[in-house]
């Protein structure tokens, strides 16, 4: 691999750019390995390059049904924070966040990471209470956040609407060091460095099967022919339920559609995220200016990546409260990705009823900011078979009631 | 937009007029059940890419729960029945079969 920097660009310049490598292979896939990643998503690249580079698994093929990053990860509005209540959470997402603080460096791809900040808006008494204690909570588990007034939230945002009629801003919960990244880049980064180690990224190559002998995993069938693996991760969101019933488990998981949308480009106006989870609607502004938008999931399963108009109806009608500006914004593009959704809105990381299979999922609606928590943790789950990190994210944590309830927070948590 | 026919008072419902109430025919363990029938019920769902039973309300009409038989890789709509079935009636498998011959869903075939 060839390092990317200012000097490469300037050698590239004078030679027309033509020096300019693949930023990964194609190959075909081998007959084994010591490791499949199924999903080339955030979390499966993100699994498979601490695989390599935290314990030395450099033989790891990762198969993806379409292409790269193209299900939820290059479909999100990417919001990172840290800012969860209870401690399994705050630790894992920290985690995170932490690491993609140098990301670009590590991954030596720029990855846009922006920590501008992220507030959440309280705009009931009872949203009050509930960030001023996950303020407490995030003082005690080391996470940098604070409870600010509605002044300070209007110096931040100039272009908010504290004193609107149904919903006034009463304060808000601020993350400083939160904030967005370039989504495909996040996955191109990663594969571009997992290639490099020497593992395979295999695009248009789906799991349609998944081989056991005597309770335990030997290989996966996929439409390029069988292959051989000692270990299996199964990291596809949305289809968690479909490949698990391939394996011959269930998860507590079911696929939503959420969706996205933005604006036209416009001037600098707003250099934070704002997220309203009353009204269920977030924003922020893209360096493109394009002002990005999200809201809340559809109310039933749906494998069609198409949401329901309605819902950005809402969306929007709640955010024109907030921001009056956008009211005469022209909307450009909306998509929707298929979201996994766990009963207690937490995300799975564990051993499954098959030795050698492992699942990571659940991440539904905010699964971005977690990538490289969750691939620096899977990994050490996948290598070891223990990893205090995904310890308290057990599928099993269902039936022994131990959930990690964060949809007591907050109805939308992206 | 998702369109549902309520079997109760017959309107053609569309999607913002209804409530979706998730996997039909759950058996609701009670006492005397084990950790993992409590699971089951509580957490574990059907998630199939396809073929789905599920319940709706009809909130904004009637008020009545009821039941439904969708695709959710299309969102094809094969057809709905009262909340009281014990399973999918015999005519709408029929239909199902006609155009996913071969189907089936948790016991039902
Ligand atoms: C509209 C929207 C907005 C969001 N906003 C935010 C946000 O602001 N902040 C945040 O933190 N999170 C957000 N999220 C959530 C976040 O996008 C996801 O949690 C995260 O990207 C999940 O990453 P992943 O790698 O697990 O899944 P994915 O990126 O979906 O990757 C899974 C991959 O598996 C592949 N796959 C599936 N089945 C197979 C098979 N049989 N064989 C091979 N490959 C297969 C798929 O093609 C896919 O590429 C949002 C999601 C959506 C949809
Ligand atoms: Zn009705």
């Amino acid at each position: 691999m060839k390092r990317y920097s200012a000097f490469a660009i300037a050698r590239e310049a004078l030679r027309h750019h033509t020096g300019w490598d693949r930023a990964w292979r194609s190959p075909e896939p081998k007959k084994k390995y010591d490791a499949i990643i199924v999903g080339a998503g955030g979390h499966g690249l993100a699994t498979a390059y601490y695989l390599g580079k935290n314990y030395g698994i450099k033989n790891v093929a990762i198969l993806e049904k379409g292409w790269l990053g193209g299900g939820n990860t290059g479909r999100n509005t990417t919001i990172i924070r840290s800012n969860y209540l209870q401690d399994p959470s705050a630790a894992i997402y920290e985690k995170a966040r932490s690491l993609y603080e140098t990301m670009s460096q590590d991954l030596n791809y720029n990855v846009m990471f922006s920590p501008r900040g992220v507030m959440m808006l309280a705009q009931t008494q009872h949203e009050i209470r509930g960030y001023q204690r996950t303020a407490h909570a995030n003082k005690l588990q080391g996470v940098v956040t604070e409870f600010i007034s509605p002044q300070r939230v209007k110096e931040l945002v100039p272009i908010i609407n504290i004193d609107g009629p149904r919903y006034p801003v009463l304060g808000a919960l601020w993350q400083s060091r939160g904030g967005t990244a370039r989504h495909d880049a996040v996955a191109w980064g990663y594969a571009r460095a997992c290639s490099a180690m020497g593992m395979d990224v295999i695009q248009q190559c789906e799991v349609t099967g998944v081989r056991t002998e005597g309770g335990k995993v030997i290989g996966v069938d996929t439409t390029k022919g069988a292959i051989d693996c000692d270990k299996l991760g199964i990291v596809v969101a949305g289809h968690s339920g479909v490949l698990a019933e391939k394996a011959g488990f269930r998860l507590p998981i079911e696929s939503l559609a959420l969706q996205a949308l933005v604006s036209e480009p416009i001037k600098p106006c707003m250099d934070v995220v704002v997220m309203a989870n009353t009204v269920h609607g977030y924003m922020s502004q893209s360096d493109k200016g394009e002002m990005v938008i999200g809201g809340g999931t559809d109310g039933f399963n749906n494998y069609t990546q198409r949401g329901s108009f309605h819902h950005i109806e809402e969306t929007v009608r709640a955010l024109n409260e907030t921001f009056p500006i956008i009211s005469r914004l022209k909307m450009l593009r909306q998509w929707g990705g298929i979201v996994d959704m766990t009963g207690d809105r937490s995300p799975i990381l564990s051993k499954t009823p098959v030795e050698g299979i492992f699942v990571n999922c659940g991440w539904g609606t905010g699964g971005f900011k977690a990538i490289p928590g969750s691939g620096w943790a899977m990994a050490e789950l996948i290598a070891k078979g223990y990893s205090p990190l995904t310890d308290e994210f057990s599928m099993w944590r269902f039936r022994e009631g131990k959930f990690i309830d964060e949809s007591v927070a907050a109805g939308v948590a992206h | 937009m998702l369109t549902l026919q309520c079997p109760y008072c017959g309107v053609d419902a569309e999607e913002t007029e209804l409530t979706a109430g998730g996997e039909a025919h759950l058996k609701r363990e009670t006492v005397g059940a084990g950790d993992e029938a409590f699971e089951g019920y509580l957490f574990m769902r059907e998630n199939p890419k396809g073929l789905h039973f599920e319940r709706w309300r009809h909130s904004y009409g009637c008020g009545k729960w009821f039941l439904a038989a969708r695709d959710t890789g299309t969102l094809e709509v094969f057809g709905t029945y009262p909340a009281q079935s014990k399973e999918p009636p015999l005519e709408l498998r029929d239909k199902i079969s006609a155009k996913r011959p071969g189907w089936s869903w948790r016991e039902f075939k």
